[in-house]
């Protein structure tokens, strides 16, 4: 009983801690977001008196299984809705912000206007749908290839829950106008120090559980889990330092100006990228992909060797988004060099991964969640090939500031991020609720299916799109003047992007399956189906591709 | 080593360590993989040498090629000033009242207005130049300050209501909300409308016009240049022909601006663009104008 009314007691301080912000804040964004936390703290008071577990309802409402359990699965669960209803948001803005580039009257002024909607969208999909992501399965991960349980149990729900905070507060904060204006860390010094604290605490609990794990090694999804940790920290910090106008209002200045402050971001905004998206999601791949196919990974030393390189090359590479501007040659072209010879360490991670299927191509065939994961890898391949060619400057000059930029990157987010985190998804839903299966596998395969030609229809009307676009704009008639007005290039885009508003709304189509399909694996049902794997089975052509003897 | 253990369906070696199941073989690395992630950092170095690459104390290395972003800039702007060149030394000679004469010239001007006028007169006369409600539409054959080059030429240069730019074209409609009654307003707009045919006119509109529109407008609503005033007898209405639109203008006028160039472009692009916006389909002559002794010629240089 003590306990509780001292964390009611704390709780309330953060209440009227909150609430004198309120009063003296000095914009109304700032005042909002005060109130945001004032609520928190209502409501954990709240549920604090109202019982001395506060998640036990809330579990029963999502069934989650009770009882011993060999690993602490609980924040994993979380993690695993976390990551679906995030997407869910994230997908929605995308396909809402897709046609307000087609019917401009779909802004509405101020809050739903476009250039607030669209930082919403890419910190959902990147920060919100893929964090949680992240932070679910290294937590899954971490603990099976240590085989120990987390480090700090309660600090590992705080960072949890503290996440979400943290996304709350952002995505609010973009509609608001609450902005430092650096792409994908646009939230404010206050919501930055919180991410900072959290984000520590991420690190303590990982690397606390690999501290006391009772494996002799560590494995390859830890190294990679570890690098993307550590480095977003790094990433964080630097490119956050900002002196706030006022310690009670949302505007702060950031430490950097000019050319500096512009390669800080993108030293930050492609590291984003490649710890983030690139170093996370592989480690993703590094244990679900084995461990779905039942094969061993096909290279120990490719991934070694992969895995340094990918990391001591990735984070040079931001200066490829500032070519031709003010930025000194000589870090474009470093930046340039070292895109370019990122690519064969990317594509390490794709053999790695695709490779690793040698043995059990046959699984692509009767397995949806190989098949998704085989396209993710694609899909990564591909994208790892298309960001150094377009990070070398001649390319560069047609692609960049068009659209060919948003196709790369979602080619690279629906199809490998994407992708990638579903199929995990699918592999972890019943086996932390403790299923037998998932109500439907017929559902996954509409599931790739949607998502594939969403990524299809969405890449290919951007790459058009971006290459339209790039060449009106340097186009000189005989006498040497420009042919095309901005707004010309405009309406020849609008219908690509018609087309890539389709695509948006099959890949949201195919994750709406997705949710339906993991409601109802929670709810125990099993829907009766027709098997995947009775089409027949040649076992004459599916053979491994035996390895070329090493010269 | 004690046990080499081989992967059956592919015939591999395992290395030996196990994760939660999970095993992984001692497959060397793709050849063409380590032979191309060589050539890359081959290409790399060669590149770095080539070119301005590594940071040192006061400034980076420069390359043996001595290439700089500004060099090449500096080169191909300076090619595309060379090809201008003798067409903008002409275009300064010529006055623009004989820019017609030279056919070469004037469709040169005309190809070069095209472009300037994208980048700084689309955003409210339109891409094709029809304008929109407020801003005029450039292709039709009313000109409210005049169509033909020089009075172009001037406004372009000098804008329209601009302020603090001595030589802007200025005129005003004065705001009538409360002067008349309900009954008396809807009686003048009437009347305006019944100048281009819209409507049958009536005594008691012609009257209010006569008293208070002629002095701008004109008796039969054919408008004044020299002062700026619309024609109100074609079909042509900047601001709408509804009977609604136009009770709004009479009662509070909204007068467009348009921004003085002078500060913005250099002469000869000012050139160009008035000879694009002649070009459009409206353009006058000098001669017509002189020689038509019912409109008045433009006494604004």
């Amino acid at each position: 009983m003590e306990a509780v009314l001292g964390r009611i007691g704390l709780w309330f301080a953060l209440l009227l801690l909150s609430i004198v912000a309120i009063v003296s804040a000095q914009d109304s964004g700032f005042a909002a977001h005060m109130t945001i936390i004032a609520i928190v703290a209502l409501i954990l008071i709240w549920i604090t008196a109202a019982c001395y577990d506060p998640l036990a309802k809330a579990q029963g409402m999502f069934r989650m299984p009770e009882g011993p359990s060999r690993y602490d699965d609980d924040p994993i669960r979380w993690g695993v809705l976390a990551t679906i209803f995030w997407g869910m948001a994230g997908f929605l803005a995308g396909v809402f912000i897709a046609l307000q580039l087609v019917f401009p009257e779909l802004n509405f002024e101020p809050y739903l206007s476009f250039g607030r909607v669209r930082p919403l969208h890419t910190s959902a999909v990147i920060f919100a749908f893929g964090g949680n992501a992240l932070i679910a399965t290294s937590f899954y991960i971490v603990q099976r290839t240590c085989r120990t349980q987390l480090a700090f149990p309660g600090l590992a729900r705080f960072v949890f829950w503290g996440y979400q905070l943290f996304i709350v507060l952002a995505a609010t904060g973009y509609l608001l106008g609450i902005t430092q204006s650096k792409e994908y860390a646009e939230p404010e010094w206050y919501v930055d120090l919180w991410l900072t604290i959290v984000w520590l605490c991420y690190a303590a609990v990982f690397i606390g559980t690999i501290v006391k794990r009772r494996e002799p090694h560590i494995y390859v999804a830890n190294w990679f889990f570890l690098a993307f940790i550590v480095t977003i920290a790094m990433l964080h910090v630097v490119n956050n330092l900002a002196m706030p106008v006022s310690l009670l209002g949302s505007r702060s200045y950031s430490a950097f100006a000019g050319v500096q402050d512009a390669l800080t971001q993108w030293w930050y905004g492609h590291n984003a990228v490649g710890f983030f998206l690139t170093a996370g999601f592989l480690a993703m791949m590094y244990y679900f992909v084995p461990k779905q196919a039942d094969r061993p990974v096909y290279s120990y030393r490719l991934s070694i060797i992969h895995f340094w390189s990918l990391i001591f090359l990735y984070i040079w590479a931001g200066p490829h988004h500032l070519h031709y501007t003010a930025l000194p040659d000589w870090a474009q072209t470093l930046g340039m060099v070292f895109s370019v010879i990122l690519w064969m360490p990317s594509w390490g991670g794709m053999i790695n991964g695709l490779m690793t299927l040698n043995g059990a191509w046959d699984k692509i065939r009767t397995d949806p969640i190989i098949r998704m994961m085989a396209m993710s890898l694609a899909f990564y391949g591909m994208s790892t090939f298309e960001g150094p060619m377009m990070s070398i400057k001649s390319v560069n000059s047609l692609s960049h500031y068009t659209d060919w930029t948003i196709g790369h990157v979602h080619s690279g987010a629906l199809g490998w991020n994407g992708l990638i985190t579903f199929a995990a998804v699918y592999y972890l839903v019943p086996r932390l609720w403790r299923r037998e299966r998932l109500y439907s596998l017929r559902m996954i395969n509409w599931h790739f299916w949607l998502a594939t030609l969403g990524i299809v229809f969405y890449a290919a009307s951007m790459w058009v799109a971006g290459v339209t676009q790039g060449l009106m704009w340097r186009e000189y008639g005989p006498d040497g003047y420009l042919v095309n007005s901005f707004v010309d290039t405009v309406a020849a885009l609008e219908p690509m992007y018609m087309m890539r508003a389709f695509g948006g709304l099959l890949y949201l189509a195919g994750a709406v399956i997705m949710t339906y399909n993991v409601w109802m694996t929670l709810a125990g049902k099993v829907r009766e189906e027709a098997s995947l794997r009775n089409a027949p089975h040649d076992a004459e052509k599916d053979r491994p591709i035996t390895a070329v003897p090493a010269e | 080593m004690a046990d080499k253990r081989i992967d059956e369906p592919t015939g591999t070696e395992f290395v030996g360590h196990e994760w939660d199941g999970i095993e992984e073989l001692d497959t060397p690395m793709p050849r063409w993989w380590l032979w191309t992630f060589y050539l890359t950092i081959a290409w790399g170095i060669v590149y770095v040498v080539l070119y301005p690459a590594w940071p040192l104390i006061n400034k980076g290395t420069e390359g043996v090629l001595g290439w700089t972003s500004r060099g090449e800039l500096a080169k191909e702007l300076d090619i595309a000033d060379q090809a201008r060149m003798s067409f903008r030394n002409a275009l300064a000679r010529v006055p623009i009242e004989q820019l017609p004469a030279n056919e070469e010239l004037m469709q040169q001007a005309v190809a070069g207005g095209n472009a300037a006028f994208k980048v700084n007169c689309v955003q409210c006369h339109g891409s094709g130049a029809a304008g929109s409600p407020g801003y005029p539409n450039l292709n039709d054959d009313d000109w409210l300050w005049g169509g033909d080059l020089k009075a172009i030429e001037y406004t372009i240069t000098h804008g329209i209501r601009e302020q603090g730019n001595d030589g802007a074209r200025l005129s005003s409609m004065p705001p009538y909300e409360g002067v008349f009654e309900p009954a008396q307003t809807n009686a003048l707009v009437q009347h305006v409308l019944s100048l281009s045919g819209k409507a049958e006119s009536n005594p008691v509109g012609a009257q209010i016009y006569a008293d208070n529109c002629v002095a701008c407008h004109g008796a039969n609503g054919e408008g004044d240049r020299a002062q700026g005033s619309p024609k109100l007898n074609d079909a042509i209405w900047l601001y709408g022909s509804s009977r609604e639109e136009v009770r709004r203008q009479i009662l509070q006028p909204r007068m467009g601006m348009m921004p003085s160039w002078e500060s913005r472009l250099d002469p000869a692009t000012i050139k160009m663009l008035a000879a694009y916006v002649h070009s459009r389909g409206g353009g006058e002559d000098f001669v017509e104008v002189a020689e038509d002794p019912a409109a008045k010629a433009d006494e604004q240089p």
